[in-house]
């Protein structure tokens, strides 16, 4: 109970300090000690309007989800670049619209910021009742495979760890 | 010698990618694709220079990892720039053209 008031959001707080001690560039002590007080100080000051629902429930997929995002990001660079430095660029740039089944505000964040990230896709918008998210894609051959790629690569990881 | 070939390996690496990324900004037809060049840019291109430093300064005698934070508040807002640029254009009702038919016709989609 003391541990439960003395630190609302340890998730918050382990950020923080992390955080610190990569502007440092240091782990030592008396930065650790600073790191801990701030680390403490500030959740308390903002606990009551951060979301509480924000919970990693399965951290090894997150993990194995960003190491998945990690490795598209570099190939499909790579396939960008070889689109972009052919001599006759065949593009077929389109929009399509990706059903979106996360309701979780985090996970859906995160969706369409992976879409941004990964080259190829940038996220345009989220329609109003949040169920269908609007994409363009610089090089679209087949709307239905890529976005079966997307659910299966993206969406699902992102729903069993937030949902 | 060997953190010196990796450093350069990962700076031109970074370097390569920032420049496809510029071709790309200026060689692509509509506003909807050039968006691409830079949020990929920044993705690739970025990451490898900050792991070039990070080999660097480590080589040199003090751990050095503040890079990492660099690079995650990349990650973070270039999507965003990217989102808030893209629901501008489509506000606006930018042009979407077809490639073949914007070849030779420069300018559109600002």
């Amino acid at each position: 109970m003391i541990l439960r008031k003395l630190l609302p959001l340890p998730g918050l707080s382990l950020v923080l300090l992390l955080i610190w001690l990569l502007l440092q560039n240091t782990a030592a002590p008396g930065h650790l000690l600073l790191g801990t007080i701030l680390a403490i100080v500030i959740p308390r000051w903002c606990a009551d309007f951060w979301p509480r629902q924000l919970a990693v429930r399965r951290v090894g997929v997150m993990v194995a989800f960003l190491a998945t995002v990690l490795w598209d990001i570099v190939v499909a660079n790579v396939s960008v670049a070889r689109i972009l430095l052919s001599p006759a660029p065949r593009l077929r740039p389109g929009f399509f619209e990706l059903p979106v089944s996360v309701t979780n505000q985090v996970a859906l964040v995160l969706l369409a910021n992976t879409i941004s990230l990964t080259p190829g896709t940038v996220a345009a918008r989220l329609s109003a009742d949040r169920s269908r998210l609007l994409v363009h894609c610089l090089d679209m051959d087949d709307e239905a495979t890529l976005i079966t790629q997307i659910k299966n690569r993206y969406e699902r990881p992102l729903k069993e760890i937030f949902e | 010698m060997l953190s010196e070939i990796l450093v350069s390996l990962f700076l031109l690496l970074g370097a390569a990618f920032a420049l496809i990324g510029a071709i790309g900004l200026a060689s692509l037809p509509d506003f909807f694709t050039r968006l691409h060049g830079p949020t990929k840019a920044t993705t690739l291109g970025v990451g490898g220079m900050l792991v070039a430093s990070i080999i660097h300064f480590t080589g040199q005698g003090r751990v050095t990892v503040h890079e990492v934070l660099i690079i995650t508040f990349l990650f973070i807002t270039a999507p965003v720039s990217a989102h808030l640029l893209i629901r501008a254009a489509l506000h606006l009702g930018m042009r979407k053209s077809a490639y073949k038919a914007t070849e030779g016709e420069s300018g559109n989609g600002h």
